[in-house]
């Protein structure tokens, strides 16, 4: 019996529970005597008690459940085999657990193998037998207990109310620990990959060449970030210049000069744009912008590669428009009126009041937008993957090829997940680098238009 | 000094005709302004317009492919087997499914291919045996397999002849279609002389037709036949990890954003959950694939490549997304419905429940579905989960090996048959953005029509 089946079973005994609880209340009102809640919270708390504590127990058992039963079979083992080192005893139990689970191993398995993954097999049906027996004991005792308990003097709404924010509180947690997750597993791994290289190797290097060099004694490759973080910029800086002008200026319009029909129909097109994949992007890049842009270059004498910083930045400008325009928009609708119309009564026109008053006004904001660009810009994956021509090289032409972080994280974390060698290891290192700019930036950012809200609030 | 000595009057006169004369000048600004933003909003427009029709035109031709309509003979001389075995009174099911399986491998074992070059013979009369390479180059080359499932599906075509539709092969498509210079020297030519003529040929004879193909939707992706390479598998792939999005960030995203906006006490630990929040939104999307290959992957074990993992990493990336929505939704409705529920005595589960969130179900909706868009198109974090694998079955649980959609465009686009795949790719591309507009749309109508103004 597998667990959602389980919890399938669990569901339904929750829903007779309910019934339970509800029948035995109405019982207990009879005679005029006034519940305390009404009669659906007692069959909430029935069921509750019957089905919490069943479930933390399968739980329990599902994540401890598989080391509990290793540890068991590793004290049946024969002596010479429990003595053996780390690394050879993980090998030995995968095989077991993969034998006591009936799926195929490498080679004929040896007669220990074999024993102990009967051993284990045994071991698991019981632990799942006892689990089952538990959650039905608990599921049952939890039942009659909570019947028990029901009397018109029992605040059943407050205890049911307090599960449920208990548990609403709990979800809001999640986000907590993804950040957890994402500072350990970049930290973690990025310490490993500092094992093989030091620190300042790694961020001070001007090479990037991760391949087994066979030149060197060392047989390390090279990682040197700053060719790949200036490739980064270079494409961002791009980007920007592209997507803060344009898209500014269509906020501007679309606040202060389109008309009403106008928004209704620019406003969810913009929208929809946002909503384009940056893969999509990426092949428009690929087999429009870039052509192009070569051909250009062909026709007034300079050499631009199809894939180049240019032409990744270019088509990323494109991509974070409705971006910088929607940000922007907010914020210069977010300006008092009282401000507009004091500089229009003193004469001044429409653009000098936009120039002169709501623009300086709306600034903090407009730059907390630009550094949100920015940290999009940085972290865009698909488009430099598909447009930017991966050339891990300093060199400050735009034309030519260039590679960003993003781009070398694709690259040496696709294929295999051997998480032992440095030239898989480096992507976290990259994406710990990539974590810390684009946090930074939104941290100010965030700071920025907190503070510019306040002032307008 | 001058000035000193004018009246009043008079300085206000020169005033008057400094700003005047500065009018013009202003006015003209105003103008150019204007011109700039309205330049701007059409600039933008115009780059995407661009944007779509060059991927509409490459990608619609796409979806009508080079087709054969052959007369193909089941010629009981090639297909020398037994009788499907039919299910005898008293046998066990397990039996049956055996018998009826070594019947299926023997009927694999057909040189379904020769069936095929005599269909093909017939139309072009009798070749010389150098020229079979030539000939088999004409039609792709899983139509040999759908020929033996046609034959196992119904053995009774032994012996009939049937009017078939086969793709021809990618090659013979662009050749048909001009995605290849026709003048190209025959050393770069894919095809050679002897099958780009036939092509021309049996194209002039209407024997081969550019007929809108089903291979785009109902296959999945192939390495050996290019012209039968199909979305199916992503397809199917996109949708299970959208299921987990679906089953886990919405009601965890509603979850806790109703908890900060309406339960959290104003403290130091909410604060951090916010910021926490707001920063998670804007951290990059393939941050989370490396952070699903370290913990999901590297740490928990799950199998590579799944779409069970793909919908993890998915789910707490748009996570921040539905949370922010949804707060917002529940900020726009007034206090003053709180206040009505709580004064005449409901508790503040209650109204959360019974009248706050009815009342924001449209906006947390449209933010949801916004969400699972964003979801859909989301690539980089796939790669790092092994996404990018070729995989040439349709998944049927979370836990199979898989793509996804905007992963097969990825893996397309790099399709070294250029001429080919480039349209294969736009197609796609058609697809996934048919898919996603939809959504959007779907949302934007949903605010529409719910949409309160307080």
């Amino acid at each position: 019996m597998n667990n959602l089946a389980l919890i399938a079973i669990l569901l339904i005994v929750m829903a007779l529970a309910y019934q339970v609880g509800l029948t035995r209340s109405r019982t207990v009102a009879t005679d005029g005597v006034r519940l305390h809640s009404r009669p659906g919270y007692y069959g909430m708390l029935v069921a509750l008690w019957c089905g919490l504590p069943a479930f933390a127990l399968l739980l329990l058992w599902s994540l401890a459940g598989t080391s509990l039963v290793e540890l068991l079979v590793v004290r049946q083992l024969p002596p010479e085999i429990a003595t053996l080192g780390e690394r050879e005893l993980s090998t030995f139990l995968r095989r077991v657990s993969a034998l006591a689970a009936d799926r195929a191993v490498s080679g004929t398995p040896s007669e220990t193998e074999l024993a102990a993954a009967a051993h284990m097999a045994s071991l698991q049906t019981l632990g799942r037998m006892i689990t089952i027996a538990a959650m039905a004991v608990a599921a049952v005792a939890g039942l009659v207990l909570a019947r028990g308990r029901i009397s018109p003097q029992l605040r059943a709404r407050n205890q049911v109310e307090r599960v449920i924010t208990i548990a609403l509180a709990l979800c809001s947690g999640v986000a907590i620990l993804t950040t957890v997750g994402i500072v350990l597993s970049m930290v973690g791994e990025a310490m490993n990959f500092f094992r093989f290289i030091s620190p300042a190797e790694f961020f001070f290097g001007t090479t990037w060449n991760p391949r087994f060099s066979t030149s060197g004694d060392t047989g390390q490759g090279e990682f040197g970030l700053l060719p790949l973080l200036w490739g980064t910029l270079m494409v961002s800086a791009i980007a920007l210049l592209v997507a803060v002008p344009l898209g500014l200026m269509t906020a501007i319009y679309m606040a202060e000069y389109a008309p009403a029909w106008l928004r209704n129909v620019a406003k969810p097109v913009i929208e929809v744009l946002a909503g384009i994949p940056t893969i999509v992007y990426g092949f428009f890049a690929l087999i429009v912008i870039g052509p192009f842009l070569s051909d250009l270059g062909d026709l007034v004498g300079i050499s631009i590669r199809t894939t180049s910083a240019l032409t990744a930045g270019l088509v990323m400008g494109i991509m974070i428009i409705p971006f910088v325009s929607s940000l922007s928009d907010d914020i210069i609708t977010q300006v008092p009126k009282a401000l507009r119309d004091g500089a229009l009564g003193l004469g001044a026109t429409k653009s000098e009041t936009i120039r002169q008053v709501v623009l300086p006004a709306a600034l903090p904001g407009i730059v907390g937008a630009f550094l949100l660009a920015a940290s999009r810009a940085i972290g865009e994956t698909m488009i430099v993957v598909l447009a930017a021509g991966n050339n891990p090289v300093l060199h400050a032409n735009p034309f030519e090829a260039v590679s960003t972080i993003t781009v070398t994280i694709v690259n040496q974390l696709t294929g295999d997940m051997d998480f032992a060698s440095p030239q898989s290891l480096v992507a976290f290192a990259l994406g710990l680098t990539l974590f810390v700019i684009t946090l930074g930036l939104n941290v100010i950012a965030l700071v920025v238009v907190r503070r510019y809200r306040q002032q307008y609030e | 000094m001058t000035t000193d000595t004018l009246t009043i009057e008079e300085r206000s006169r020169q005033r008057l005709a400094t700003i005047e004369a500065s009018l013009a000048g202003r006015h003209a600004r105003e103008r150019r302004f204007r011109r700039m933003g309205l330049g701007a909003v059409v600039t933008g427009m115009g780059l995407v317009l661009i944007l779509f029709i060059s991927i509409l035109m490459r990608g619609v031709p796409a979806f009508w492919q080079a087709t054969f309509y052959l007369d193909v003979h089941f010629d009981p001389e090639v297909i020398q087997v037994d009788e499907k075995p039919v299910r005898e009174s008293g046998e066990s099911a397990s039996a049956f499914r055996e018998r009826e399986l070594a019947w299926m491998s023997r009927v694999g074992l057909v040189n379904w291919q020769q069936i095929i070059d005599e269909a093909l013979k017939a139309e072009l009369g009798e070749i010389e045996a150098r020229q079979t390479r030539d000939l088999r180059a004409l039609i792709t080359s899983g139509e040999r397999h759908a020929l033996r499932d046609r034959f196992i599906e119904d053995p009774s075509l032994l012996g009939e002849t049937v009017r078939l539709k086969m793709l021809a092969s990618a090659n013979v498509d662009v050749w048909l279609k001009g995605n290849i210079d026709r003048s190209l020297p025959d050393r770069q030519q894919q095809l050679s002389a002897q099958t780009r003529e036939w092509a021309d040929e049996l194209y002039a004879r209407g024997v081969i037709t550019n007929a809108f193909s089903t291979a785009l939707f109902l296959n999945t992706d192939s390495r050996s036949s290019l012209a039968s390479a199909g979305l199916a598998g992503a397809f199917m792939g996109s949708l299970f990890m959208m299921l987990v999005v679906i089953v886990l960030s919405v009601p965890i995203g509603v979850a806790s954003a109703i908890y900060l906006e309406e339960f959290a006490p104003k403290n130091r630990i909410t604060d951090l959950i916010e910021i926490n929040i707001n920063n998670l939104a804007a951290v990059p999307s393939i941050v989370f694939g490396l952070l699903g290959a370290a913990i999901f992957i590297g740490y928990l074990g799950l199998p590579l490549s799944a779409p069970l993992v793909g919908g993890l990493v998915l789910t707490l990336m748009t996570l921040p997304t539905i949370i922010i929505a949804t707060r917002a939704s529940l900020r726009s409705i007034p206090g003053s419905i709180r206040q009505a529920a709580l004064g005449i005595g409901a508790s503040r589960v209650q109204t959360v429940f019974h009248h706050v969130l009815p009342l924001a179900l449209p906006g947390i909706l449209t933010g949801s579905i916004l969400g699972v868009a964003q979801a859909l198109g989301e690539t980089a974090p796939l790669l790092l989960i092994g996404m990018n694998a070729f995989v040439a079955n349709v998944p049927g649980t979370p836990l199979e090996q898989s793509t996804a959609l905007p992963v097969q465009i990825y893996l397309w686009q790099g399709n070294e048959l250029r001429n080919f795949f480039e349209a294969r790719t736009s197609a796609a591309i058609i697809v996934l953005l048919g898919l996603m507009l939809s959504l959007n749309a779907l949302a934007i109508w949903l605010r529409k029509r719910f949409e309160t103004r307080w």
